[in-house]
């Protein structure tokens, strides 16, 4: 059985830290809904995706949360991404492998993925 | 409906943690020689009065305001319902609610189980302040994940920090293919 000594090497680590990340008002939010529509529709893959990368990518100021029912479960898997100072941008019918280029264009490249989002793919 | 049965149970905890539940404990029990599969899930969360739970198996009852259609207990329920299992759901307002669903492991009209590390791993880190008591049992054997012993710990560290996550990934994999030697069920 995995013990939980490791937990306390963590512990040690991060003493050493100068702070742990808080919530601020200029940080980038990835909103990903998680209500039934989402999550049947494959919302946790995407979520894992995200979390994935922003880690991977070491982006910093990002954080990655869920959200409810948007009210347009068609559309789902939905991504509503909010940039401090820029209109939101919401994603939909969204992919492991679409979190991945949206993540390189729009978060890294500061370009938004229009062929993905609710005004070129919804009604 | 749902492709396994670890979406049902993100899904149904989810509803958990709208319902401002602390502690959520979830149950995942395994029993070949009944030939059953067991799903509990606890929460200490508002709770729903007398009228909430006769509707809540009612496709068209929900609590949200952007869709007049709630999904999430009906799918549970047929799910287990289908394979020859069945449903409960008890609650009790300001105490907290908890559902049951029991299926039966043989019928072909079981969904699987599916990936329910993933499930844990995402409750847990996307809800850091929330506790979870995590059980899996496989036949005699069983792993417990506490997260409130995981907070001992780690003090106010948290469970999204990336070698927290990982630790937790780690965790749950390891705990869980020494008891049912990487089955899927």
């Amino acid at each position: 059985m995995k013990s939980l000594e490791e937990l306390k090497a963590i512990r040690e680590k991060m003493k050493n830290q100068v702070g742990l990340r808080n919530e601020t008002s200029d940080q980038t939010r990835i909103v990903v809904g998680m209500a039934t529509c989402g999550i049947a529709s494959g919302a946790r893959p995407v979520l894992t995706a995200f979390s994935n990368l922003v880690q991977e990518k070491k982006l910093e100021n990002t954080v990655v949360t869920q959200t409810g029912c948007i009210g347009l479960c068609q559309y789902e898997p939905i991504v509503e991404i909010y940039e401090p100072g820029k209109d939101k941008v919401t994603y939909i019918e969204m992919t492991a492998e679409k979190a991945k280029e949206v993540v390189e264009k729009h978060l890294v490249g500061k370009l938004v993925v229009s062929k993905y989002t609710i005004n070129e793919g919804g009604k | 409906m749902m492709t396994e049965l670890s979406l049902n149970v993100l899904d149904i905890a989810e509803n958990s943690i709208r319902a401002n539940a602390s502690l959520i404990e979830i149950l995942i029990d395994i029993n070949r020689s009944l030939d059953r599969l067991t799903i509990i899930i606890k929460d200490n969360g508002c709770g729903m009065s007398e009228d909430q739970i006769a509707s809540v198996t009612d496709p068209f009852f929900t609590t949200r305001t952007t869709r007049n259609v709630g999904l999430g207990i009906p799918f549970f329920k047929m799910a287990a319902e289908l394979s020859g299992g069945e449903f409960s759901i008890t609650s009790n307002i300001g105490i907290g609610t908890t559902t049951k669903a029991s299926f039966l492991l043989s019928s072909i009209d079981r969904v699987p189980l599916g990936d329910i590390n993933c499930t844990i791993h995402t409750l847990i880190t996307f809800n850091s302040s929330v506790d979870f008591i995590y059980t899996y049992r496989f036949n005699e054997k069983q792993f417990i994940l506490d997260t409130r012993e995981f907070r001992e710990i780690l003090g106010n560290i948290p469970f999204n920090t990336p070698d927290v996550s990982i630790f937790i990934n780690d965790f749950l994999k390891t705990n869980k293919e020494e008891i049912d030697q990487g089955i899927s069920i």
